[in-house]
């Protein structure tokens, strides 16, 4: 909020990624502008996860820094970190719902947490936010009580609880069938223009790809980096990188099968 | 209201028509402020129709959206004709994501209701009777895969066995070779100060003798034994159940209790025996010691003592008894396990029950063999 519009929400810069011996991704820098939807994606393996992780201040970067809002999400400070973390939103892969508590306690915890509004203000937002993902009247269902695909749209909510400026989303339609991942893209899409947020999204389905996407990057494992960024329809028609191209049509690389792929 | 994010200039006459000039933020940090003075000048001026202009607003998230269209509820509640100006595309997209409906939409799932006393003594007396009778079902189906083992010994995992019985007996032997040195010293201790003013040290070694080998020793061993590893068969197998690979086990045609549950039944079985005659001794060491340092008895004197008050029968039984100790605690742990439904706080309560239940079952199968050995003249 502090920034002019025009800046980017989120600068990479020279991020390396390393386990011991074994590095993930060298020096990869990126932005993501304000209001984008930016998927980052590639081959099993190539470091998509890590980076995610990365971006969201789980991992710390073995060189390189991660900027989001112009604060390094690295930080040793509480404070800023906090606040950094309030504008943030992830939703993971399985939703991460805690399981003991309702879906209504799930969206107010952050609330709770951060605002001292009082409660039934509380129980307003949160009836708007399960309405937002389209779950209105499931506030006492417990996430084992509810579908995948709606958990995942309960851990959205979650993650929307306090409108965050960007909102990152770990393998959305993995494990969703075709409508309800059709449903979710269109949910991510409609918050997207509604609210205007930034959302980064790791993916390797290609239909919500072309769906979705602004922009996408493609991380390579061989390359340990960005072998390709663009708009995904201009990448799979006119990319030169067969790499890419394999990719967006479905093709396995020439000769032998890489083992372990 | 400076220091709030937002302003309200309030024009117009009250009972006519009144219009509300909001600038700067309506955010989830302020709302709380908005919500109460929006009330406030809506009562205050009583309006015919009620105009918002939002042109001044700068930043509106969706709980300030939200706050926007309480008060237009809110407004119409009351008959007042409401109309928005100058709304911004960016408020107007992040107003359209609302569904007025789900906000008054009812829970599915009203409250969960506890019931009164009267149903809850008799929910929890069911869920007992329940517990008790699904404890038999399995007491009876893990006894049916021991006989089983016992016949076709070939099809039992001896790997997963062994592998158990390091995690249940060797890896248990300091924690135990240590809690039973300190409470044979601490028993000797204290019984010496007694005994002592009758002149009656020697009884020491049989005092201590009787009560480790008969007693302490199986039910300390069986307690820390419940404690390290039922716990641990009931998480483990918690979990299984909670990323189904019980039901990947039952799908490839195996039993599930013969594959997760006999291999660890088994080891427990083997190693609480063993680790009961480890603590015995390590009990009668701290003893020994004490009788050594403080009493003036020799190594000699002390060992033969022992010996004399403690026949093999007692040595048997105490065996006996470790060995359906084993049972109770590793069978226990398995069955809580496999009672795990839901995720990660059910994996808590069932490790929580299996302990808790294995140390009374101990306790109680103590006093009945207590029982049964004295009237059997053991």
């Amino acid at each position: 909020m502090n920034n002019p519009e025009n800046a980017p929400v989120i600068v990479v810069d020279q991020l390396t990624a390393r386990f011991g011996a074994n590095t993930i991704f060298d020096r990869v820098s990126f932005q993501v502008n304000r209001g984008e939807i930016l998927v980052i994606l590639g081959g099993s393996g190539c470091g998509k996860s890590t980076m995610l992780k990365h971006l969201i201040g789980l991992y710390k970067p073995a060189t390189g820094q991660v900027l989001i809002n112009g604060v390094n999400i690295n930080t040793d400070d509480e404070r800023i970190l906090r606040r950094v973390r309030m504008d943030l939103g992830v939703l993971f892969q399985s939703g991460a719902l805690f399981g003991s508590m309702t879906l209504a306690e799930n969206v107010s915890l952050p609330i709770q947490e951060y605002t001292d509004l009082d409660s039934a203000t509380i129980e307003l937002i949160v009836r708007m936010k399960l309405g937002l993902v389209n779950l209105a009247g499931y506030e006492n269902h417990l996430p084992s009580e509810i579908s995948g695909g709606m958990q995942k749209r309960a851990g959205l909510a979650r993650a929307m609880a306090l409108d965050p400026t960007v909102l990152f989303f770990d393998e959305p339609s993995a494990g969703l069938d075709p409508i309800t991942s059709v449903e979710l893209d269109n949910l991510i899409k409609s918050i997207n223009a509604g609210m205007g947020t930034t959302m980064v999204i790791v993916t390797h389905e290609l239909e919500s790809i072309f769906n979705i996407a602004h922009r996408v990057i493609m991380l390579d494992k061989e390359a340990r980096g960005i072998i390709a960024e663009g708009d995904p329809r201009e990448l799979k028609d006119h990319s030169t990188d067969p790499r890419v191209v394999n990719f967006f049509n479905r093709r396995p690389p020439a000769g032998p099968a890489p083992r372990g792929a | 209201m400076p220091g709030h994010g937002h302003t309200i200039q309030v024009s117009g006459d009250p009972g006519q028509q009144v219009i509300f000039t909001v600038s700067g933020r309506i955010a989830l940090d302020n709302l709380e402020f908005f919500i109460s003075e929006t009330q406030a000048r809506l009562r205050e001026m009583t309006p015919a129709s009620l105009t918002v202009d939002l042109a001044g607003v700068e930043y509106l998230d969706s709980a300030g959206a939200l706050a926007l269209i309480e008060l237009e509820s809110n407004a119409r509640g009351r008959s007042v004709t409401f109309e928005f100006a100058n709304l911004t595309d960016k408020a107007r997209g992040i107003m359209g994501l609302i569904n007025p409906q789900a906000l008054v939409t009812p829970p599915l799932i009203t409250d969960r209701q506890t019931g009164n006393f009267v149903e809850r003594v008799g929910e929890t007396t069911l869920k007992v009777i329940d517990d008790y009778k699904r404890m038999l079902i399995f007491l009876g189906e893990l006894l049916g895969a021991l006989t089983h083992a016992l016949f076709h010994p070939r099809e039992v995992r001896w790997q997963d066995v062994a592998f158990y019985m390091k995690r249940a007996g060797v890896d248990g032997l300091p924690i135990v070779g240590l809690i039973s040195l300190l409470l044979g010293l601490i028993l000797a201790f204290m019984s010496s100060l007694q005994l002592k003013q009758f002149g009656a040290n020697i009884y020491v070694a049989s005092l201590l003798a009787i009560s480790i080998v008969k007693e302490l020793g199986p039910i300390m061993t069986a307690i820390l034994v419940a404690g390290r590893s039922g716990s641990a068969f009931a998480a483990e197998i918690g979990t299984m159940m909670v990323n189904e690979e019980v039901d990947a086990l039952t799908t490839m045609g195996f039993s599930p209790v013969r594959f997760l549950a006999v291999p660890k039944v088994l080891a427990t079985m083997i190693v609480v025996p063993l680790l009961t005659l480890y603590a015995d001794f390590f009990g009668i060491l701290g003893g020994l010691i004490v009788g050594v340092v403080g009493l003036d008895l020799t190594a000699y004197t002390y060992l033969k003592e022992t010996q004399t008050s403690l026949t093999l029968m007692d040595l048997i039984t105490s065996l006996i008894k470790a060995g359906v100790f084993a049972v109770i605690i590793a069978g226990i742990g398995c069955q809580r396990g496999f009672e795990v439904r839901g995720g990660a706080e059910a994996v808590g309560s069932a490790t929580t029950s299996a302990v808790v239940a294995a140390i009374f079952l101990i306790i109680v199968t103590d006093s009945a063999f207590a029982l049964v050995f004295q009237y059997l003249h053991i």
